[in-house]
């Protein structure tokens, strides 16, 4: 029996098929997890994601901590309810994680990964000695996540006293209301919000926005979302052993020279030696599913490189499979990737595949 | 639990076959709990008409979003007829497993061969079992 979130009878309840994810009991669909896809992409769902871990960072030093701990830099949060988007690496420039960090209007609100909590959290610690500044792990908070172009309405109309609040809330910005905080982001490629909300107060709020017809998703439907969106997966598309410059994370990293964060020179390194993969969308528009661990193999002259794929899937919007691929730089335009003791050519993209319901990649 | 129609013969894993009432066709699916196991449905390979099989023969691949999963024939004999709808309607093989949701059909060349396989109760343990 794994942990329980505050809504895992409200999951039962819809009808829940369950599994072990990172150690929680989650739900991985309700029934059909293309059929939640389309609801996110067409209208509105949401999901329980309070298995993800908050943490709040206060003392005067905040600041300059993170901005030794994480490699994009927290002093481009100008203002209350702006969020970043950061890994957090080791010495070596691997990625212990990925995580959203908001400006709040004392210290800073962090949202990590469920599966990494133990050893995010003993690195957090690890670092923060000679700082003033102390963490603060929040797990009677729960957190939903409602997505889709209709997200706001529903949840403005379900709340109807924090209808401004959300109303006025930019993007990647979250402003909290008392103990809740509404933040405009999410995982899908939609528009939509995150809601931290007191656990207690949790379970009310999932049944009503049910009531007002928003679909609960699992966790199935989020990966195949966040896949169409061309956004990483940890464990999947990045770990300890892969440096954020080889999985597309570069733009998440702040190089200005007087600040020094953890993993800079390994990094710095890495470009002076030169790059030896990058991080790739795959399209296969004939048949068959591109998936996680495939073999990828580029012809470059004369030569036959490999790569992998990361993470691959069905695209229910597309009708046909997409991937993120680490692969050899030299790949351009096409490779072939072995499904089966096959193999089969795909098309080398750009990431996204889809936002805002629409294919984007050319 | 999941539906295992009595009438049916089936193999652990978890292809059914149905012998039509002229005795020498045999209808051949998945079952309701392999469609449940793989979730939705995206992709069915079937054999060619006029393929000669062997009893557990790969006979086609299921694809859903979650996984691959291949076909074993479950009878010997050539086949007859292919379920084409599901090229457009892979969903179906979730709905209706039983129904429309058949894969292929052969003209069964030893009909000895059903003995070997599982009646229902004996595929509902091994279903239990997977599900511990």
């Amino acid at each position: 029996m794994g942990n329980k979130t505050s809504l895992y009878q409200a999951h039962l309840d819809s009808g829940a098929k369950i599994v072990d994810f990172g150690g929680w009991d989650m739900p991985i669909h309700y029934g059909s997890q293309v059929e939640e896809h389309h609801f996110v992409r067409k209208d509105v769902g949401m999901f329980d994601v309070s298995h993800m871990t908050i943490v709040d960072l206060s003392g005067a030093d905040a600041q300059a901590y993170l901005q030794r701990l994480l490699a994009n830099d927290v002093a481009k949060l100008k203002s209350v309810g702006k969020a970043l988007y950061t890994g957090m690496l080791n010495e070596n420039g691997g990625v212990i994680d990925d995580l959203i960090v908001y400006r709040m209007p004392e210290g800073f609100r962090l949202v990590v990964n469920c599966a990494t909590r133990e050893k995010d959290l003993a690195w957090m610690e690890k670092q923060i000695q000679g700082f003033d500044a102390s963490l603060n792990e929040r797990p009677e908070l729960s957190m939903v996540a409602v997505q889709g172009l209709n997200a706001l309405a529903k949840v403005s109309e379900v709340r109807a006293d924090a209808a401004s609040l959300i109303e006025s809330l930019n993007v990647f910005q979250g402003l909290e209301d008392g103990q809740w905080m509404y933040c405009r982001t999410g995982y899908t490629g939609e528009d939509g919000l995150e809601v931290i909300v007191p656990e207690a107060e949790a379970e009310k709020f999932w049944k009503d926005l049910e009531a007002a017809g928003v679909k609960p998703c699992g966790l199935g439907a989020r990966d195949t979302l966040r896949l169409e969106a061309g956004m990483n997966l940890y464990g999947s598309d990045m770990d300890e052993e892969v440096s954020p410059l080889e999985a597309n994370m570069g733009w998440t990293i702040a190089w200005s020279e007087d600040r020094d964060f953890i993993g800079k020179s390994a990094l710095v390194a890495q470009k002076e030696q030169g790059l030896k993969f990058k991080q790739v969308g795959l399209v296969l528009e004939a048949r068959g599913v591109l998936r996680g661990h495939q073999k990828v193999l580029v012809e470059h002259e004369g030569q036959t490189l490999e790569g992998e794929i990361t993470s691959g899937t069905f695209s229910p919007t597309l009708g046909y499979s997409v991937a993120l691929a680490r692969v050899p730089v030299q790949a351009q335009e096409e490779c072939d990737v072995e499904i089966r003791n096959k193999r089969v050519p795909v098309k080398i993209v750009k990431a996204p595949f889809v936002r805002n319901g629409e294919r984007v990649y050319k | 639990m999941s539906n295992i129609p009595s009438e049916l013969k089936y193999l652990s894993s978890h292809e059914w076959v149905r012998v039509e009432a002229d005795g020498e066709t045999a209808v051949i699916g998945i079952t309701d709990h392999a469609q449940e196991l793989l979730g939705d449905v995206v992709f069915v390979e079937l054999p060619e008409l006029g393929t000669e099989l062997a009893s557990g023969d790969e006979a086609g691949v299921v694809e859903s979003v979650k996984a691959a999963s291949d076909i074993f024939a479950p009878v010997s004999g050539e086949v007859i007829a292919i379920n084409e709808s599901l090229e457009d309607a892979p969903e179906t093989v979730n709905s209706e497993p039983y129904d429309e949701g058949w894969f292929f059909k052969v003209k069964l060349s030893d009909s000895s061969e059903l003995e070997a396989l599982l009646d229902a109760d004996a595929y509902a343990d091994v279903c239990e079992a997977d599900d511990h």
